[in-house]
């Protein structure tokens, strides 16, 4: 008893953990109208996904505003690690500490305040106004992710890449940046993910010129949900395990 | 004459107001090895990173050849450094980590791949060109970091502690072979260490640094048989101090009182005057144990004996309270030599074997100051 107890609690959870997105994928190749009921093996849903213009548009909307924040807020996000990193500067740990009020204050006070400052200074609600604000709740994970990799940097390499004749630029270059690879990927991925399913901060900041899926799939599910739904979740569920193995692959391959 | 290749000035560097160095000048010549001995935070170091151009003095000059370098950054000296920890860089390969030097002074393919090879044969390690750092024992790491700095056939060669993170045995073989490459290179060896068995065994001079100063600079011999001060002395070796009083002074010698022996010693450099208290000292391997039925000789019994393999080193307690440190070699009419403990034997030495030093007024160079030896 003592012995199948604890499997079978370790099972139960992972069924409650996958059941629901196993069901998601099964049922997106559904021939059936309900969400309920099995109606044979069927791609319709997949095609009507891609035919229903505004969805299609809002994937890629998404996936160009994932793309452009995490690679914005890598490079800031780099740069700043290195700079809190490398140098002693007044106003360090304030700068520092405030990286953590970012990440730390509830999602819907940045929303309201970012909302607000765009009104303020006028920038039209769009892409623009989502970059900045993506960009922004992204940076301090970014910021972390490297400053826990250049933490554990043997300070010698720089030392030893200027004394093998290297400017500080070309140290940077051929040195540090290499070493610190895995570290700005793992954080160019979180601020992918980030992006792409926020809901609370573009809800806010989103306009009509430029929808995203997260928000095009909630307006969608208030008028009643459609399998078209399951197609594209099971679409996401395969293009993130990608993203996952490829990372995994990049990150061993670095290794060795 | 020997030439001077570089020349440091009264360095002065402090670190958050901690004098690290306090206007040292040192003149390093062309093709020897010199190696920086002293405790942790003696400022040798900071001295070797001064060379190398990763710290700048507070005041002070370094020349090169006459070439003033003090203001010049690390990658436009001509000198490379061996690391502590070897900093190979981990993301490329053997061949590219000893490839990056000469890719930095953008020489030609064909000699970029030459000059590599060339230097990994030198330490046998051509045939782990593609492997990665991470794939090397500690030794083989060790020999690629020397390949790297000594690919770009720099004037100087920095090697801060390189030898730390080894074991024993290993020490010993690449201290060997850091004698042997800098023999056939023909390149100046700044090695740093704070262990002085490696210090005496490799160097051509070896500067003895305290508290950013240099207690003596010379050769191995003359820093262990001739130590300057009481903190040379302690620190290079093992040494026993027998208080001395001075009964008369002769022409070249003078008469001193030892534990109520008397002592015709030869006279030191240092000015003596009769009455004076002196210290005599007497390394371990210069101690005679004799018989307690001998004449001369203090008295004293066994209180510890260690078997070191070719020696027997024993401590003896004087009926004066001091306790003596003597080792012997193995003789071999008698390989059953031993004493037992609580033994009676007597101590002396042979005149000539000891070494005069006059009392210091800081004499609280003591033991503390050697825990990081």
């Amino acid at each position: 008893m003592t012995r199948w107890l604890p499997r079978a609690y370790l099972v139960l959870v992972y069924l409650l953990l996958y059941i629901p997105i196993g069901v998601l994928v099964v049922f997106s190749f559904n021939d059936s109208r309900s969400g309920y009921t099995w109606g044979g093996l069927s791609l319709r849903w997949y095609q009507s996904l891609f035919n229903n213009n505004a969805m299609v548009e809002a994937m890629w909307n998404s996936l160009w505003l994932a793309l452009s924040a995490a690679t914005v807020s890598t490079v800031i996000g780099a740069l700043t690690a290195l700079a809190l990193h490398r140098y002693r500067f007044r106003g360090k740990k304030v700068l520092n500490g405030m990286l953590f009020v970012v990440m730390m204050s509830p999602e819907i006070v940045l929303a309201i305040s970012l909302l607000a400052l765009f009104l303020l200074v006028g920038i039209q609600l769009g892409y623009v106004s989502l970059l900045l604000a993506h960009v922004t709740f992204c940076l301090p994970f970014v910021v972390i992710t490297v400053m826990a990799r250049l933490s554990g940097f043997d300070e010698s390499l720089p030392e030893a890449a200027r004394d093998l004749g290297a400017s500080d630029f070309t140290m940077t270059r051929t040195v540090l940046i290499p070493v610190i690879m895995p570290a700005l990927l793992a954080g160019w991925l979180l601020g992918f993910t980030l992006s792409l399913d926020d809901v609370v901060v573009s809800t806010f900041v989103s306009g009509p010129s430029y929808e995203i899926l997260p928000l095009r799939i909630y307006s969608m599910v208030r008028v009643g949900l459609k399998p078209e739904v399951n197609a594209l979740g099971t679409l996401l569920l395969v293009f993130s395990l990608v993203m996952l193995m490829l990372s995994q692959w990049i990150l061993t391959r670095s290794k060795r | 004459m020997k030439k001077t290749l570089l020349s440091l000035s009264n360095l002065t560097k402090q670190f958050d107001g901690k004098t690290v160095l306090d206007s040292l000048s040192l003149d390093i010549y062309d093709g020897e090895f010199i190696t920086l001995l002293g405790p942790s935070g003696c400022g040798k170091t900071t001295l070797l990173r001064l060379m190398a151009g990763f710290e700048h003095p507070d005041a002070g000059t370094i020349t090169l050849s006459g070439e003033d370098l003090t203001g010049t950054p690390p990658e436009h000296r001509p000198l490379n450094t061996v690391f502590q920890h070897y900093a190979l860089f981990p993301h490329m390969s053997v061949f590219d980590n000893v490839a990056y030097g000469l890719k930095m002074e953008k020489r030609p393919k064909e000699e970029i791949r030459e000059r590599v090879e060339e230097a990994l044969a030198m330490v046998q390690l051509q045939d782990y060109m593609r492997r990665k750092p991470h794939q090397l024992s500690g030794g083989q790491q060790q020999r690629v970091a020397i390949a790297r700095a000594v690919v770009k056939r720099p004037r100087l060669l920095l090697l801060d502690e390189p030898l730390s993170a080894l074991d024993y045995k290993l020490r010993r073989t690449m201290q060997v072979e850091l004698k042997r490459l800098q023999r056939e290179l023909g390149i100046t060896f700044v090695f740093v260490t704070h262990d002085q068995e490696e210090a005496l065994s490799m160097s051509d001079r070896v500067v003895v640094l305290k508290d950013g100063l240099v207690q003596q600079l010379g050769t191995p011999r003359e820093v262990y048989e001739r130590p300057a001060n009481l903190f040379t002395a302690r620190f290079v070796g093992e040494t026993n101090f027998f208080p001395g009083e001075v009964e008369s002074i002769h022409d070249g010698t003078i008469t001193v009182d030892v534990f109520g022996l008397k002592r015709t010693l030869r006279r030191p450099d240092f000015p003596v005057r009769e009455g004076q208290s002196l210290h005599v000292l007497l390394r371990p391997e210069d101690i005679r144990v004799l018989d307690p039925a001998d004449e001369q000789g203090v008295a004293g019994k066994i209180v510890e004996r260690n078997y070191k393999g070719s020696t027997l080193d024993s401590v003896i307690h004087l009926e004066y309270g001091t306790e003596v440190l003597a080792s012997e070699f193995f003789d071999e009419d008698d390989p059953a030599f031993d004493y037992r403990l609580g033994e009676p034997v007597k101590v002396s030495w042979v005149d000539g074997w000891e070494w005069l030093l006059p009392e210091e007024a800081d004499e609280s160079v003591n033991e503390d100051a050697l825990t990081d030896a």
